[in-house]
């Protein structure tokens, strides 16, 4: 399972479907070798969460995945009591007959009452893949918590005592930069920014992904959308994802060459704004006319 | 080896130098991982420098010029370090202000004293020895941020039944019933963004602006760091780390290293559509309290501005307009840029002294 250079895994990940460069094979080489947490920041659509994905598939390593969001706590990220089924099991006992005080209790915070949410599973079941999604949407305190388990990959549950990881597991967090991570998470971690790709690439990703995709369809999809994406004057320019998308959705209408009918009619699948859509919309008239 | 680790030191040196925040353990993950990729791969090295020594895209640029000049003027070539793109900017020409600035009433000046009089004088047009002075009465402007409620419970003596609570309490009493647990909503500061119009027309406000941002961002309850500052001119610039350094002459220092289009041109549309696309609309201006300070003086088209307003203002909770020439006697909105805006914003107010810019803060705290 060790991988000896960068080359190797970005092989490994090809091997799954995911187009990386050297750039991105580095420094996932890096992260696997240092046993540091990878951050990843760049535009939306730009393959951030299925790095993850192919890292963990490449591996044959399970994936437990983290969805921040706003006002998530401890309880949703690393373990919580079943109380209905500690009450049930309160009733049971009851109804058994009165027993040991001391025994009921110790029996109500056994391993089958605790839930353990996406850390604590990810830190049992290592070597795993962790992904924590989009962590710029958590609190600051939930940054502080997560800095914690990533230092330590333990935790300690009152009642039954200190889970640590056997191996730490490789731990994948994305951002979207909606706010600026607090800078002691962000030493822990090593730094990566993804951009769009470049044409080449773009149109290899979009072959690998989907590879009923013809050849000259996708070469025209991606040269169209690497022009939208140098207009300013877009909203949300589409990413990589959208690509995908947008072919997926040519070829499922039978296209075998961009024509604008249903270009316009597929146009949804990019462009997700009103006002982009015009704009598309009439940037392709003019570039199939010409 | 040694001579290895004292070149990629020196490289971690001269970065910091440059202005990339480095640390000494970032430091020692440098060398870590170059010795994992070898230093004779210079591709790699590149790379493994920028996941161990970069936080953000700001410090990428930064990163690459140093590297560049730093490994390959190793190379024995002396190599420049490429030169800092030039800004393009366009200088305006802007009528100064006229008579009208220091209109403070004869017989006031009497009564008042001379601080207070000072707290109503047009920060543009003061003299020197005036704007020391006022300097030092920005401390007395004490911003609060405005306050949201979160989707998190908070415990409290009444409100919603917490259920979870009461029944955790039950549980610990072996299922004995007992009091009910009452939880209600958090409270927690909304998120304030100021941009600065920093173009020609609006030098003479950029300084006590700034200071108004720097108390804005250093303020007590700015500790979550909800405070964003950016100017606006020709191009747009992030500023809030310079503005959250604690002294105020350090901050302005920072951000004037920080901004590269002082007194320049001014394109609002261009670069509130800039901040939209690269800041806002993700989330940075998403329920915020937005505070736009500019005199309108729009250089580009007036429509393109005008809806890039009406997107901010769908994005933002409020967003308000402070302009410094509101307050003065005669002023009426006829630039295109105000009259294309004022569609578009909650609050229009005037910025031309300290008086104004602490009706500004009780507005944002407010809101």
């Amino acid at each position: 399972m060790e991988l000896t250079s960068p080359g190797d895994v970005a092989r490994r990940l090809t091997g799954t479907g995911y187009v990386c460069d050297d750039a991105l094979a580095t420094v996932v080489y890096l992260s696997l070798g240092m046993q540091r947490p990878l951050l990843l920041e760049g535009e939306p659509g730009t393959g951030k969460t299925s790095l993850a994905e192919a890292v963990a598939e490449a591996l044959g390593l399970p994936l437990v995945r983290l969805q921040c969001y706003e006002g998530i706590d401890a309880t949703q990220a690393l373990y919580d009591w079943d109380f209905p089924r500690q009450i049930l099991h309160l009733r049971a006992l009851e109804a058994a007959g009165g027993t040991d005080v001391e025994e009921a209790e110790k029996s109500l915070f056994d391993e089958r009452f605790l839930l353990a949410r996406p850390v604590l599973a990810a830190l049992r079941e290592s070597p795993a893949v962790l992904l924590v999604d989009e962590v710029d949407r958590a609190d600051d305190e939930f940054e502080a918590f997560l800095l914690e388990v990533l230092s330590t990959y333990q935790v300690t549950i009152p009642e039954i005592g200190t889970v640590k990881a056997a191996t730490p597991p490789i731990v994948v967090l994305t951002s979207n930069r909606t706010r600026e991570l607090h800078d002691a998470l962000k030493r822990r971690c090593l730094y990566h920014w993804i951009d769009h790709p470049g044409l080449d690439r773009e149109v290899e990703i979009l072959r690998s992904r989907a590879p009923e995709i013809s050849e000259v369809l996708a070469r025209q999809v991606v040269t169209v959308v690497q022009s939208l994406r140098e207009r300013t004057d877009l909203l949300k320019p589409p990413g990589v994802a959208e690509t995908l998308d947008w072919a997926r959705a040519l070829t499922m209408l039978g296209a075998e060459e961009i024509d604008l009918e249903a270009a316009s009619t597929t146009l949804g699948a990019l462009v997700k704004y009103r006002e982009d859509g015009d704009r598309v919309r009439q940037a392709l008239d003019r570039m199939l006319a010409g | 080896m040694h001579a290895a680790d004292e070149i990629l030191l020196g490289f971690t040196r001269a970065l910091r130098a440059a202005g990339v925040p480095v640390t000494q353990d970032r430091g020692h993950g440098f060398l870590r991982a170059v010795s994992m990729v070898g230093l004779d791969d210079r591709q790699a090295t590149y790379w493994a420098g920028r996941a161990t020594l970069c936080a953000g895209p700001d410090d990428l640029d930064r990163y690459d010029q140093v590297f560049e000049a730093w490994f390959n003027a190793r190379d024995g070539l002396p190599r420049s370090v490429p030169a800092q793109e030039s800004s393009s900017t366009v200088l305006l020409d802007v009528p100064e202000g006229d008579g009208e600035t220091g209109e403070a009433d004869e017989a006031v000046r009497a009564a008042a004293s001379a601080e207070e009089v000072l707290r109503h004088r047009d920060v543009a047009a003061l003299s020197a020895s005036e704007k020391r002075r006022l300097e030092g009465m920005f401390d007395d402007l004490r911003p609060r941020s405005p306050l949201r409620r979160t989707a998190r419970h908070q415990r409290w003596h009444r409100g919603d039944l917490d259920a979870n609570r009461t029944l955790r309490n039950t549980l610990r009493r072996m299922g004995e019933p007992g009091d009910i647990a009452w939880r209600r909503r958090g409270v927690k500061s909304r998120r304030v963004v100021l941009l600065i119009d920093v173009s020609g027309s609006m030098s003479g406000y950029a300084d006590p602006l700034l200071r108004l941002a720097h108390r804005f961002a250093t303020a007590p309850g700015a500790g979550s760091r909800p405070v964003e500052v950016f100017t606006i001119g020709t191009r747009l610039t992030r500023i809030t780390r310079a503005m959250r350094l604690r002294d105020a002459e350090r901050a302005l220092v920072a951000a004037g290293e920080t901004v590269p289009d002082w007194s320049g041109g001014t394109r609002l549309g261009e670069t509130l559509q800039v901040f939209l696309d690269r800041w806002g609309a993700r989330g940075l201006a998403r329920g915020a309290m937005v505070v736009v300070f500019s005199d309108g003086w729009e250089r580009g088209d007036a429509s393109h501005l005008a809806e890039q307003m009406a997107r901010l203002r769908r994005v933002a909770h409020r967003t308000v307009w402070v302009n410094p020439h509101r307050g003065k006697a005669g002023y009426e909105p006829v630039q295109q840029g105000v009259l294309a805006v004022l569609p578009h914003v909650d609050d229009f107010v005037a910025g031309h002294s300290l008086a104004t810019y602490a009706e500004l803060v009780e507005v944002v705290a407010r809101a």
